[in-house]
């Protein structure tokens, strides 16, 4: 018994983990359930504007808006690609559900980019800060979401609201990291050459250093709203709308073509979302001689107007010299 | 105050890499060799015991090979690198123990930098890169753009305003960079291996970019090179660097001449001695030289050569009339058989360049400052002889 012990000394050495847990949890939900309550309240008027806005516009109307922000930000193909993939997710009859989950996806991207930015930026910055979130940002990805499914609904409750903040702790670390990254490539030179110019700390991160990392910053916003899709489904368990739920209810009655249906419109989803941030991201890559507004629908409309102004002008000198 | 000649000055100025600069500085102090700090401390010497100064409107070239500390040396004079000790005097004011905000004020007004990499914002479009630095500075947009358009019309770029650097030639790019630096208007121009990467023939153009746009504007630079010709060519004078030591500072000729060490001396071995010699140096003052505007008659029996030098009030030279020995002669008379060949040299020319130019004149020929002031006159037999000396 004695060697046993010795040789395997975990079996009366242990950890209790688990224990710590359950009681540091129980702990928080007696006394500061209405601190976490409170706590949704910015993610639920966010997520409230958010779903009314997209709710309220009529499905043609919304496809064409999407159609033209897609020629603006690349080009007319990518305008006829948005039309398209939106199209059939109307034709396959998740239109509802896919608005539902395109709000919960645009608002936690919002909240990972209005959270993830600036830490990217401080951990660029401070290398004590990157050592100290790495580890933490490992966790958020690596950890099972059923692991903290349940202490947010035990502490948020059940929802669209707890169902933004699982999918926010998911698709946040590519976004810090790949901001950090940005930051962290800008070649030495051009720093060297801000700083000979005299630019404060504040001048160097607008003016020099945000503006160099655009393109890397931008594949993170990329990554995290994919992530954020594919959150979106393990999400509805907690009660969260949308296409996730659709695949789940599927799932769960065995009834495949729902659960299929409810996949596509992910798929289409995470298609118009992918295209639309790349082409954002290359955008900014590229940006100098041709100005945003030159471009596309804007642009044209832009010229349009220049042009009708200038005849204006030139009418009436016209007409004096006929006179 | 700001009239004096010396504009920069460095005193004893020592950089030490390292984590425990201290301990080294006080072994340095005490007399250490850069090796001796290296093998005890660990602690590696950029800067060596620096001590020169930069007279205003003057090309000061620091010369060295790579890891001479050059590089390192001119980060220290904008502080873009923390001097250990010493100190750096700007137009009289001690700028290494300036506050944060007025260590960029100097940055903004006084000092610009252009690089080897050229290090332009990919970004912005040309003029938003040449109008960097005022709009750092918090200049508004109007008169930024002015003045960084009048920067790349200087360097000649102005059509190329609305381009994006990536479209432009390495050559271009770096006047891009010169008109970053231009368009501040500072008081000193410090240049980092600024033409190194670009290919010969370019870097040779660039380098009579420089000496036009000294002589129009007379900027103060501080350049730093790795290659012997164009510190010749380019610099008033020479700082030579080695091992994080200046071991020599001269114009190109008094080094040539006098070199401190053999490794100075075997540096300017390959060198054609006629490059460095300027013709401001050899020029002779003997020439007969007339005020234009006097009514006097001119005796000219004491002058030497066959020869008068026409000057005007300010003393720029006007013509060249042949004389007589022996008889006298009245200005106006003078003025009348000026000679019709006008053949001057500038003062910054140097002795290799204005041999075809003296050979062709019947004359010995005038040199002329700048502003076309009379500095002397060079002759062929003077050229020969110095050409015997060296």
């Amino acid at each position: 018994m004695i060697d046993v012990s010795f040789l395997d000394p975990f079996q009366n050495l242990t950890i209790p983990v688990g224990e710590w847990v359950e009681s540091v949890l129980n702990y928080l939900v007696h006394n500061f359930r209405d601190f976490f309550r409170a706590a949704r309240w910015p993610i639920d008027q966010i997520l409230d504007l958010v779903e009314s806005i997209l709710s309220f516009i009529p499905p043609l109307i919304g496809i064409l808006l999407s159609a033209l922000f897609g020629w603006q930000v690349a080009g007319p193909r990518m305008g006829v690609f948005c039309a398209i993939t939106l199209t059939m997710l109307g034709l396959i009859g998740v239109w509802e559900q896919s608005m539902v989950t395109l709000s919960l996806v645009i608002t936690s991207l919002f909240f990972c980019v209005v959270i993830g930015v600036p830490l990217g930026i401080l951990s660029a910055r401070y290398d004590r800060v990157e050592k100290t979130i790495r580890p933490i940002l490992d966790a958020m990805q690596t950890l099972p979401a059923f692991v903290y499914l349940v202490p947010v609904v035990m502490l948020f409750g059940i929802g669209n609201v707890p169902g933004v903040l699982v999918t926010i702790i998911f698709a946040l670390p590519p976004l810090v990291r790949l901001t950090n990254l940005g930051i962290r490539q800008i070649p030495e030179d051009k720093i060297e050459a801000a700083r000979a110019f005299g630019c404060t700390k504040q001048q160097m991160l607008v003016k020099v250093q945000l503006p160099l990392a655009t393109p890397t910053i931008m594949a993170g916003v990329n990554q995290t709203l994919m992530l954020s899709l594919s959150m979106v489904v393990i999400a509805s368990m907690i009660s969260v709308e949308g296409l996730g739920q659709m695949v789940l209810r599927g799932i769960g009655r065995l009834d495949m073509g729902l659960a299929t249906v409810g996949g596509l419109g992910l798929v289409l989803l995470a298609i118009f979302l992918d295209r639309l941030t790349q082409a954002m991201g290359e955008q900014s890559n590229s940006s100098g001689a041709v100005r945003w507004y030159q471009v596309g629908p804007i642009g044209l409309v832009l010229s349009w107007f220049d042009s009708s102004a200038k005849q204006n002008v030139a009418t009436p000198q016209t007409k004096a010299t006929q006179e | 105050m700001s009239n004096t000649q010396e504009i920069l000055e460095v005193n004893n100025v020592f950089k030490v890499f390292g984590d425990a600069p201290d301990q080294a500085m006080d072994m340095l102090r005490n007399g250490a060799t850069k090796e001796q700090v290296l093998s005890e401390t660990g602690q590696n010497v950029g800067v060596f015991d620096a001590s020169f100064t930069v007279k205003r409107g003057e090309i000061f070239v620091i010369m060295g090979l790579s890891g001479s500390g050059k590089s390192t040396l001119v980060r220290l004079l904008n502080r873009l690198i923390e001097p250990s000790s010493g100190s750096i005097k700007l137009k009289g004011q001690n700028i290494t123990n300036l506050k944060d905000k007025d260590l960029l004020n100097v940055r903004r007004q006084d000092m610009s930098m252009v690089f080897q990499s050229f290090a332009l914002m990919p970004h912005m479009s040309v003029i938003e890169n040449a109008a960097f630095g005022l709009e750092i500075s918090g200049i508004d947009k109007k008169t930024r753009h002015q003045r960084a358009l009048t920067a790349l019309e200087q360097v000649g770029l102005g059509s190329y305003a609305h381009s994006r650097p990536d479209q432009l030639s390495g050559g271009m790019q770096q006047r891009v960079g010169l008109a970053r630096a231009l368009a501040n208007d500072p008081t000193i121009l410090l240049m980092d291996e600024a033409f190194s990467a670009l290919d010969p023939l370019i870097r040779y153009e660039m380098q009579g970019e420089l000496i036009r746009l000294q002589k129009e504007q007379e900027r103060t630079i501080v350049f730093i090179s790795h290659d012997l010709d164009e510190a010749i060519r380019i610099g008033d004078r020479i700082a030579i660097m080695e091992g994080g030591r200046i071991v020599q500072i001269g114009t190109p000729q008094e080094i040539m001449n006098n070199p401190a060490d053999d490794y100075v001396a075997s540096f300017f071995k390959g060198v054609d001695a006629t490059k460095t010699i300027k013709v401001k140096d050899i020029a002779q003052k003997d020439a007969l030289t007339v005020s234009s505007t006097s009514s006097a008659d001119v005796a000219l029996t004491e002058a030497s050569g066959q020869f008068a030098y026409l000057l005007d009030d300010g003393g720029r030279f006007v013509g060249v009339s042949p004389i007589t020995q022996g008889k006298s002669s009245t200005v106006a008379s003078l003025m009348s058989e000026r000679l019709s060949a006008q053949y001057s040299l500038n003062a910054s020319t140097s002795l290799k360049e204005s041999i075809s130019i003296v050979s062709e004149s019947p004359y010995p020929v005038p040199v002329l400052d700048d502003k076309g002031v009379y500095q002397g006159t060079l002759s062929k037999d003077h050229i020969l002889a110095t050409l015997a000396n060296n």
